[in-house]
């Protein structure tokens, strides 16, 4: 039923981790345009769609947000990594890696 | 998913509206900052906004699905489950309707008698703390639970050490008048701290002081609520107002609250001091004037250390006086068990009944549901072919059951909410506690349990058979490994249900069987065209004996010449069934008993020469009282059969003397008269005292006469109809003031004694009905089934020569089959479960084999004939249509 969908938000969570991971705290917008600059705007999705991804991570515990106060002076809601976030980057990471590695066997079969 | 992501969503779901805000300004803030980069590069503001919100996908659909990330997805497959089981049962109105119907009547049923149960036995009384209020009776040889007498009260409450307190109360209506027409108002005569010991505290005014509750205490009186509305207006002024009750003038000091219950339900209306009487009889230690004691334990103090207590007391007193307390105990028991009496092994009987209905009614909707689910095989392969778990069909499976149970239950309350109300009104004595019995809290969790284990119930099985169910062969048209365990399916449901239905019936027919029994009892008198009422004198009449009697003369004569009234009587001492009166007696060359243990006791009544006619007694020998025998003539007695087996074993008792005690009477005994079955058609045998004098009430001695004037009764013997008879004594007695009241047919009076049993028998009757109905609808469905599905081979079968006759004999055999599983099964269940019914049954044995015959060929009968309709129209199959099917 909703398994294609499914793969394109555990991608999207994967996205959001590593930005956060990198750049620190952060505000939606600011993960919407930074996951944008980094796929070379390839990821033309709604930044709508990033929310509920949020909300999933907080939900599991890999981010917690905080009201803060964004460069430009308007309240923002920022999100940040926690300590089981940061684990789970490490291991979506890796679980990704081998996936891909796997697919692209599969994909060029002449070069195994 | 992790718990703590789950609990999370959850919490979600109901903290929705300060989430929902925060996420609003979280997309607010969103849009602003997005806004800010494209002015700085330049962009309008309005365009800007635009392109903000484009690229953002839209408020409304990123709230949407935020919001459905917030929720739980199970609770909302849960929901999705739901809205398809109301589709599913939408597309099948019929299956949906019946079965609806049955659930409703099975789950109706449950939770009425449920409401009584829990009204009746489970509810505490109304009281504060009411589980330490008790009610203490004087145990002796004449029963383990009489009245009290006041001296023994008046000792009792303050030799006690158990008790916080202790009040005596006693019936006592009241003639109410000076204010237009006489009215009878029904009473109690209480002692000053009978409403401190129910804590009960007066809506106005004050209770009963000390000083009141004694003899030449102001005549002070309570009134209830009720009597407050509708007389005086609900006024605050009535306290200090005057009310003339029985010719003495009472002032009103308090008001009891309308809520206020007691053994009668609400009716009581007036209260005065009993400590005010001075009749010598009612000081005399040895008589009981029906005072009953109730008393309130003190924290922390069980019933056996309370009855470890009034021994103690009880046997000072026997000590102290042992004419009247040698031998005497006193009897404790909780104030509700009182109240409650001995209905609870009817309720607990009729509670398993309405729980078998509810069983085949669960039996026949799960059977319902089998038979939807093999037309609905290709579906759940269908949809398990696209992707859904066996998980997900057995919940869809058991949503849809849950939501029909749900259905049922919440129509079954509301049909419990009308039918329980009108049962009881149908037997207003069947059920003590009547008023309180409502559809409370405690009646709706438990019909909310009883639907949802029905649902689970009827749902499980073809829950079960859809998780077993092969894909593939479901797939192909007509799979016959589902039908096969279906098949196996509906045949036990169908022998469950039979099974069960036996057992109701059964019960049912131990019912009837008692009642006839009772009934063909023979009460030693005639209840027909007789009646029985209670006349209340004039509120003037005075202390004067020969006054008194001539009243009663006046009165006798008054009811005697209405027409259509064949005899009459009054009736001094308790009428058989409604109350008792006994007296000590012993020979007249004997010596005086010592004590009230040695004696010999007698029922007594006090009656005029046409009581014989009147109440229809049996003369068996000598003559019965004349109109000679009066307060100038020699004093005469006439007993029972009972009295002579008993005292004069042997020889004839015409022309013996005998003492009466308390009367101190030597009247001769000059007639022997049938006996009478004074304390009800079943437990008369087990009475401690059942022997009966009758003597002329005129000779009842003078110092007795004003107790007479008390209060008496009447007997009449009327043409026709004695209910009707009702107005017209009224009126003949209201010229004087005297108010007729409590009247009753003697048949309504044994009715009455009879008031559980009937109760039992009506109820036992509609479940047994039901139950029946119900599993003949079962066998129905399965053998239509059976017909069905074996057209082809019916048809072959008729082709090949078969007679009809034969294809009829095949399905009534295979009927005859299932109903005889059932009727084997459930006869050796309802010969364990009959036991049970020891308590409420008479006459007959548990396993009485008439009743057992009876009731399965009644069963078998009744199943056969719904078989017989499937089976006709095998007969009837045209084997080239039959065959044409091939």
């Amino acid at each position: 039923m909703g398994e294609g969908k499914d793969v394109r938000q555990g991608t999207l969570a994967l996205m959001v981790l590593k930005t956060l991971e990198s750049m620190g705290p952060l505000h939606g917008y600011g993960i919407a345009r930074r996951i944008e600059q980094t796929s070379g705007d390839l990821l033309s999705v709604n930044y709508g769609t990033l929310y509920p991804a949020l909300l999933k991570l907080e939900q599991e515990g890999y981010i917690a947000s905080e009201w803060g106060v964004s460069e430009n002076n308007r309240r923002a809601r920022y999100y940040r990594l926690t300590r089981t976030g940061k684990k789970q980057v490490e291991r979506e990471t890796r679980e990704w890696n081998e996936t891909a590695a796997i697919v692209a066997r599969f994909l060029n079969p002449e070069e195994s | 998913m992790s718990v703590r992501s789950f609990l999370l969503r959850v919490a979600g779901l109901f903290r929705s509206n300060r989430r929902d805000s925060e996420f609003e300004a979280e997309l607010e803030s969103h849009v602003q900052l997005h806004i800010d980069d494209f002015v700085r590069s330049g962009m309008s503001l309005a365009e800007a906004r635009r392109q903000a919100l484009i690229k953002l996908g839209g408020i409304e659909q990123t709230r949407e699905e935020w919001r459905r990330q917030r929720g739980v997805p199970a609770i909302e497959s849960m929901a999705q489950d739901l809205r398809y089981a109301i589709r599913a049962m939408r597309k099948n109105p019929g299956f949906t309707c019946i079965a609806l119907l049955t659930l409703t009547l099975g789950i109706g049923a449950n939770t009425a008698l449920f409401s009584v149960v829990n009204g009746v036995l489970l509810n505490p009384l109304p009281y504060p703390h009411s589980e330490q209020l008790a009610i203490l009776y004087h145990k002796s040889a004449i029963a383990d639970q009489g009245a009290v007498s006041y001296l023994n009260f008046l000792d009792w409450q303050q030799q006690n050490a158990t008790f916080s307190s202790m009040a005596a109360f006693r019936n006592q209506s009241f003639n109410l008048t000076g204010e237009g027409e006489p009215t009878r108002l029904s009473g109690h005569e209480v002692s000053a701290d009978f409403f401190r010991a129910l804590e009960v505290k007066p809506v106005l005014g004050r209770l009963f002081t000390a000083d009141e509750d004694r003899v030449g205490g102001a005549p002070v009186a309570l009134i209830g609520g009720g009597l407050w509305k509708t007389r005086y207006g609900s006024s605050p002024s009535v306290l200090g107002r005057g009310i003339t009750l029985n010719g003495v003038r009472y002032t009103i000091v308090g008001v009891i609250p309308d809520s206020f219950l007691f053994y009668d339900g609400y009716g009581t209306q007036v209260w005065t001091p009993v400590g005010r009487w001075n009749d010598p009889t009612f000081r005399d230690r040895r008589v009981a004037m029906g005072l009953n004691v109730i008393g309130r334990m003190k924290t922390g103090v069980t019933f056996d250390r309370a009855r470890q207590d009034m021994g103690r007391v009880a046997h000072a007193l026997a000590e102290a006086y042992p004419d009247a307390n040698k031998g005497s105990d006193v009897t404790v028991v909780s104030f509700k068990q009182d109240m409650v009496g001995d209905i609870a092994p009817f309720l607990f009987v009729l509670l398993a009944a309405v729980g078998f209905v509810l069983m085949i009614a669960c039996a026949n909707v799960a059977n319902l549901m089998l038979a939807r689910a093999t037309g609905r095989a290709r579906e759940f392969a269908l949809r398990s072919a696209l992707g859904a778990t066996r998980g997900r069909l057995v919940r869809q499976l058991l949503s849809e059951s849950v939501l029909l149970g749900i259905a049922g239950g919440a129509l079954g309350f509301a049909l419990a909410a009308s039918g329980t109300r009108s049962i009881l009104a149908l037997l207003p004595d069947a059920v003590p506690r009547s008023h309180e019995i409502s559809l409370d809290f405690r009646v709706l969790i438990f019909t909310l349990a009883v639907s949802l284990l029905a649902g689970i119930g009827f749902g499980l099985a073809p829950a079960l058979l859809a998780w077993r169910s092969n894909l593939t062969d479901a797939l192909k048209e007509g799979g016959r490994s589902v039908a096969g365990s279906r098949g196996r399916a509906q045949n036990a449901f169908v022998v469950i249900e039979m099974a069960t239905a036996l057992v109701l019936l059964v019960g049912a027919g131990l019912m009837i069987r008692t009642l006839t029994v009772l009934w063909s009892v023979d009460p030693g008198f005639d209840p027909h065209n007789a009646l029985s009422f209670d006349v209340a004198m004039q509120p003037d009449l005075g202390n004067d004996p020969a006054h008194i009697r001539a009243e009663l003369r006046k009165i006798h004569d008054a009811v005697r010449n209405q027409p259509g009234v064949l005899s009459a009587s009054v009736l001094a001492g308790a009428l058989p069934m409604r109350g008792d009166s006994e007296l000590p007696v012993w020979k007249i060359d004997e010596p005086k008993p010592a004590s009230a243990a040695e004696s010999k006791w007698t029922l007594f009544y006090g009656v005029e020469p046409d009581y014989l006619s009147a109440l229809g007694l049996h003369l068996l020998s000598g003559r019965f009282i004349t109109q000679a025998d009066s307060e100038h003539s020699p004093q005469v007695v006439v007993v029972d059969d009972y009295f002579v087996h008993k005292y004069f074993p042997g020889e004839s008792p015409i022309g013996k003397r005998i003492n009466v005690g308390m009367l101190d009477l030597q009247p001769e005994i000059i007639g022997v008269v049938g006996h009478v079955k004074h304390w009800g058609l079943d437990t008369d045998a087990t009475a401690k005292v059942q022997a009966q004098i009758y003597i002329p009430c005129t000779q009842i001695p003078d110092r007795f006469m004003p107790l007479v004037g008390n209060g008496i009764g009447m007997v009449v013997r009327s043409a026709n109809d004695p209910g009707a008879q009702i107005p017209a004594m009224r009126n003949a007695l209201a010229n004087a003031q005297q108010v007729v009241y409590g009247a009753e047919t003697l048949e309504e009076i044994i009715a009455s004694s009879l008031a559980a049993r009937r109760f039992s028998v009506v109820l036992l009757g509609i479940f047994a009905a039901l139950a029946v109905v119900l599993s003949s609808i079962g066998i129905y469905g399965v053998i239509a089934y059976l017909v069905g599905q074996r057209t082809q081979e019916i048809g072959t079968r008729i082709a090949l020569g078969a007679q009809r006759g034969d294809v009829l004999r095949l399905i009534l055999g295979r009927g005859f089959a299932l109903t005889l599983g059932g009727v084997g099964a459930g006869s050796v269940l309802a010969l364990i479960l009959s036991r049970q019914m020891k308590k409420i049954i008479y006459g007959v044995s548990p396993s009485d084999p008439v009743t057992f015959c009876a009731v399965a060929l009644l069963l078998i009968t009744i199943a056969l004939l719904a078989c017989y309709v499937p089976a006709r129209r095998a007969m009837r199959v045209d084997p080239m249509i039959a065959l044409r099917y091939e």
